[in-house]
Formats: C-alpha cells, structure tokens, sequence
C-alpha cells in the first residue's frame, strides 16, 4: 500500500511555474528523500503535502484519501521544521503535549506518550525546560519528540539538520536513520544535502528546475543517474565530464577524447556500445573513485590515458588530484600511498565497466 | 633603566587618556543635567504652586520657594471648586476620563493585537492593501475626522456621551496598534505558525497560546502609548462632548478661563497635577518595556 501519492502535482506563483508536473509514490514505510539545489521546488513540494501551500492542479494521497481540500491538521502528518519551530514560551513537556491538546487527546494518553517519546528520544531530563534553555542538538530532538508524540500516517522533515555543526549533523543523521528503523513510519525528508538523502532514504527524487529529474533507489542513481544534471548532483567530488566522439578501434567501439598527447581512445564496454544506438558525439562520465593510476588494483575493462597533474588535495583517508585533460579538469580519487605528486603526468586507468556515457545535446543518459 | 622609563611612558599616556576621560564625561553628565533641570523645573513651579497660598503668590510671583505650606489647594480642585458652573471641582472630569481611557486603551490594544496577528500571519490577497490604508490613519491629522465623527455620534445617539469618546478613540487609535503589533509580529517566525497548523491548532488557539503569549513587549508598549495618547486627548473631548461629559483636559481648560477675575493658580496647579498623574503612573511603572518594545517593533 501507497502512503504517499503523488499525481502530476503542478504550483504557480504567479506567472512562475515552480512545479511542472510532479509524480512520485512512498510505499508504506518508506524513506523517501527530496534532494535537489535551492530553488529546485522541494521545500514547496512539501509544503503542499503538509496543507501549508495550495495546490495549483494535479493530486495528493495520503494513504487512499485523496487531501487536496483537507486542512494540514487533518492530514494525519506531523513534520520537523529546519527552524524546528518550538514554541518559545512553552516547555519541552508543553511543546509536545500542544498537538494532543488540540486534538483533545485524553490526559493519561499525553502523558504515556510523552513519557514514550521522551525515552526513545533520551530527553527526559529536559522536559521541564523551555526552548530556549536547550542547545541545537537538543532543539532538534525536542522537535522530533513534537512530531514522534502522535502516531501520524506521515513524516515530513523540511532540513531538519542544516542549522546544527558539521559534527552533530552526522550524530544526527545516523539517529534519524536509527529512529526511522525503530518507527517504521514513512517519511518524506527534503534536504539539499545529497549524502544526507544517500544515506538515509530507502528512495531518493532528485529534483531540478522544478521536476523530478530521477526518483530510484540511491545506488541506481549512483550508478546509473538518469541525465547529466543528477550524475553531477549526487557524489562529492561530482562525475567528471569529458566530452568525446564515437570511433570503431580495431572492430570495436571506443570513445575518443582529447588527451595531453593527441587524441587518446578509451575503448567501450560491449554493454555500452550496444546502447549506443548510432550516436556520435557523447558525453562520456567518470566518477572521481573510478579513476586510478593504471596498473594498480587492476581490473578487466580498464582504459589508460595519460594526463598532467595540477593539484593534489589530501583529505586524510584518501588524496583528490585534479588533472588536465585537453581543455578539461578531472578529478581522481586516490589511495594516499599511491597518489600523484603534483606537476607529475601520470597514466590513469579509467574504469570503463562504470563509466556513463549522456547524450551532448538531451543530456541524457544513453 | 631601561624598564623604568618605559613604565614613564606608559603611565603618561595612560594620565593623559584619563584625563581626556574624565574631562569628556564631566561634560557629557553636565549637559544632561542642565537639560533634565529643564525640563523638570516646570513640574517642580507647578507643584511648589500646589502648595502655596494665593496671596504669597501674587506677592512673589509664579516661580518662587513655597513660604508657606498647605494643602486646601487639592481638595478645593477634586471636589469643590467651580468649573463651567458646576461646582463639585475635578472629581466627575477625572473618573469620565478614567471611564473613557480604560475600555478605549483594552479595546483598541485587543483590536491592534488581533489586526497586527491577521495581518502578519494569514495574509490573504489584499491583505497588504488594506495594512496600507490602515497606516493612513497614522498620518491624518484628528481635525480632519473632527466633523465626520460629530455626524456619526449624532446619528448613533452617542453624542455628548462618554461612550461616545470611547468609540472615537478605539476606532483613531486601531491604526497605531495595528501598525505596532503588525511590526512586532512579523517578527514572530512563520514556522510556529505553520507547526501550530499541523498540530491541529486553529485562527484562535494559535492566537491565544502562542502568539499573545509572545506579546507583552509590544502589548505594554501599545498600551501605554493609547493610555497616555487618549488621556492627553483634547481636541474631540472638547469638540464632542460639554458640559460635565468632557474628559478632564477639556476641564482643564475650562478651569483656566472661568469668569472671575482672580487667577486661582493654587488650584490651578493642583488640578493641573490631578490631570496628569495617572499617565505619569502608566510612564513610570511601564517606561522601561516602553523604550525597550518600541525599538524591537522597529527593527523589522
């Protein structure tokens, strides 16, 4: 069963479209993650499944209920703000008993499941305190006890990490995702942080300009991203691009890029030569983990190509390098031992069995 | 050796800072004392005046010491001395001002919180329009609604009536308390609204649990500002109402020009001081968040 459903979900604002079209499905469940740069339409897509926004045409279903005219507090959602929205003249106790009171929830019932949530959540010890009392980590937990008291159909979660450090926002996502577990219920999260979606959702939508560029499980969109925008989106560093031309080496098709000495031809796996489908100008896409220095930790399908180094960046666990080929930067990422020293040219080996190749003018994936 | 002229050093520069310090504060403290001693010498003439007897007045002018000490001026201004032809003194202009000021100030502050809360955080299109016609109201100078107001009193029947005053001030005065709240409210995120929304609040839980809560800055600001705003008032007091139906500042007046020839500037002095206490009250117990809740209005 669907949880959540989607149909050709469209919003203007005036004469801007911001939505074109939305479908997408979050079986029972479900971690569904809305990743996409600012501006994408993701926080508005959530807005309008929560009621906060209207809808300018298409569908919305919570479980089988269609929620177009239902007002937010009859959605049976509970939702996590990136501001977390506690309210300031409340206690921790008050924030989260405010929604049972509303809903005029029986007395003992608030309190068990206060008590419920508290301890899931380890926040007992700040019950008694306002918000203003509690440091980010702790605003962020209280505003999930906020939505984790009632036992809603839906999660929604608008950036609830973005306002904490670097160090809590990793504690946190690695407790979100332990509490997702633990609930089972499903939930929508937006974030613009793509390792945020790839860790935590059992599915991600890649949004872009407005529409949903690719909606599949987090390692098909690694592996197989469905056009150029989300190859370069998700994965930090992001794939790198080298445009190329279709030619037959020997009977076999290859893809040829402009090297540091010519022309360099990276032959193609049988698999992506069968896609091809008369295409000759390509772009041809490799992540930064896929290339290495040729002869080691070799593969079968690798193809070598040689190329100046401009700049290493040691990271600690492994060491970036960023190399020019013809009129085009790629980055690498290696093992530290076996890095390249910068004003080096070394010979790469790219490993052709998880290369991508787009179309140039669709940008598309072939 | 060479330590011990560099302290020197130091020490000379350090005396001359100092001195530039003291110097420069002498000044500062000087200045405000000269312009505090201005503008409470007025209060001080008035009160001495309060006790002084009439003949040691006209003997020694209006701005002397008190030679003498008494206090039948204030009685004689509460409750005896003749205003207009009625002679039971201060007493009924003061309690019509104190009945027309507390349900004008509750009233029109409710009406500014309850705009200020509509305008802010359920705009609706044309909300903005009607923010900036409210905001008119600000710039009109009374006179102008003068007229309109004595036609739609008469036409109500509340002509001559406190009641009257009461509704000319709440419906004068929504425009600054909406403008106030408004500012203070936009500063109130968004997002509390919208998470009271979905934990199933409404319009009016959300108005009275989360935002009212939030309020008393800006409410003890608008307060005072009506209360003080619609005491003060003379202009409609004297226009709208006669007899013994005006507030206190229209009595006032009236007290100043009456018929005789004697100057009763003891009694004077005393209802002058009556007239002014209650807004000196609201000032003194409310002037600390008064100052503090018009800045935070006014940063947003």
């Amino acid at each position: 069963m669907a949880s959540l459903t989607i149909r050709n979900i469209r919003k203007n604002f005036g004469a801007v479209e911001v939505l074109k079209g939305i479908d997408l499905e979050a079986r029972t469940g479900e971690f569904i993650a809305l990743v996409g740069p600012s501006g994408c339409g993701k926080s508005t897509l959530l807005a309008m499944i929560a009621g906060l926004e209207t809808i300018t045409s298409g569908e919305i279903y919570i479980g089988d209920r269609l929620v177009n005219a239902v007002a937010p507090k009859d959605r049976d959602i509970a939702m996590v703000f990136q501001s977390y929205a506690l309210y300031p003249t409340m206690t921790v106790r008050e924030n989260m008993e405010f929604g049972m009171q509303s809903r005029g929830v029986p007395k003992d019932e608030q309190k068990s499941a206060i008590a419920r949530v508290a301890a899931l959540l380890q926040i007992e010890a700040l019950l008694h305190r306002k918000p203003g009392q509690l440091s980010g980590g702790q605003r962020q937990r209280v505003a999930m006890g906020r939505a984790l008291v009632r036992d809603p159909l839906l999660f929604l979660f608008d950036e609830p990490l973005s306002n904490l450090d670097a160090k809590l926002r990793v504690d946190m996502r690695t407790e979100i995702k332990k509490l997702h577990h633990r609930v089972g219920k499903t939930t929508v999260y937006v974030t613009h942080d793509q390792i945020e979606a790839m860790t935590l959702a059992s599915r991600i939508a890649v949004m872009h300009q407005g529409e949903v560029q690719q909606f599949d499980e987090p390692q098909v969109i690694y592996d197989s991203p469905a056009n150029m925008f989300v190859a370069g989106f998700m994965g930090s560093p992001s794939m790198n691009f080298i445009p190329g031309e279709i030619v037959s080496d020997n009977g076999r098709t290859a893809v040829q890029v402009k090297g540091v000495d010519g022309p360099t031809i990276l032959p193609l796996t049988a698999s992506h030569a069968a896609r091809l489908n008369g295409s000759k100008q390509v772009i041809f896409g490799i992540r930064p983990e896929h290339v290495s220095r040729s002869g080691i930790g070799q593969k079968a399908d690798i193809a070598t190509i040689r190329a100046p180094v401009e700049v290493v960046e040691p990271t600690g666990a492994e060491t970036m390098a960023v190399m020019r080929l013809g009129d085009q930067e790629i980055t690498g990422r290696f093992d530290p031992d076996v890095a390249p020293v910068m004003g080096e040219t070394i010979t790469l080996g790219f490993d052709m069995s998880h290369a991508c190749l787009f179309d140039p003018a669709s940008r598309r994936l072939i | 050796m060479a330590e011990a002229v560099y302290t020197g050093t130091i020490d000379r520069e350090a005396t001359r800072a100092n001195t530039r310090y003291i110097i420069s504060r002498v000044v500062i403290y000087g200045l405000l004392a000269i312009f505090s001693l201005v503008y409470i010498i007025p209060l001080f003439v008035v009160v001495f005046n309060s006790f002084r007897t009439l003949p040691e007045i006209s003997q020694n002018g209006l701005i002397a010491f008190p030679q003498s000490f008494r206090l039948d001026a204030w009685p004689d201004a509460w409750s005896t001395f003749c205003i207009g032809g009625n002679c039971e003194g201060m007493q009924k202009y003061f309690w019509n001002s104190v009945k027309m000021v507390i349900p004008a100030t509750i009233i029109s502050t409710l009406l500014g919180a309850m705009n200020g809360y509509i305008l802010s955080k359920w705009k609706f299109p044309g909300s903005e329009i009607i923010f900036t016609c409210m905001l008119l109201g600000v710039f009109m100078p009374g006179q102008i609604a003068l007229l309109p107001w004595a036609f739609i009193l008469g036409k109500i029947g509340l002509a001559n009536s406190v009641y009257g005053l009461i509704l000319v001030h709440c419906i004068q005065g929504i425009s600054f308390t909406t403008l106030f709240c408004r500012n203070y409210y936009v500063s109130i995120p968004d997002d509390l609204v919208k998470a009271a929304r979905i934990d199933g609040a409404g319009f009016w839980r959300i108005f009275y649990k989360i935002i009212l809560p939030l309020s008393p800055p800006i409410l003890i600001v608008t307060v005072i500002w009506q209360f003080t705003g619609i005491w003060n008032e003379y202009l409609y007091g004297v226009v709208l109402n006669s007899g013994t139906n005006q507030p206190i500042t229209a009595a006032l007046v009236a007290l100043s020009t009456n018929g005789t020839n004697v100057r009763v500037y003891d009694v004077m002095s005393a209802a002058v001081l009556i007239g002014a206490l209650p807004p000196l009250l609201v000032y003194f117990f409310g002037g600390k968040y008064f100052v503090r809740g018009l800045t935070q209005g006014a940063i947003k």
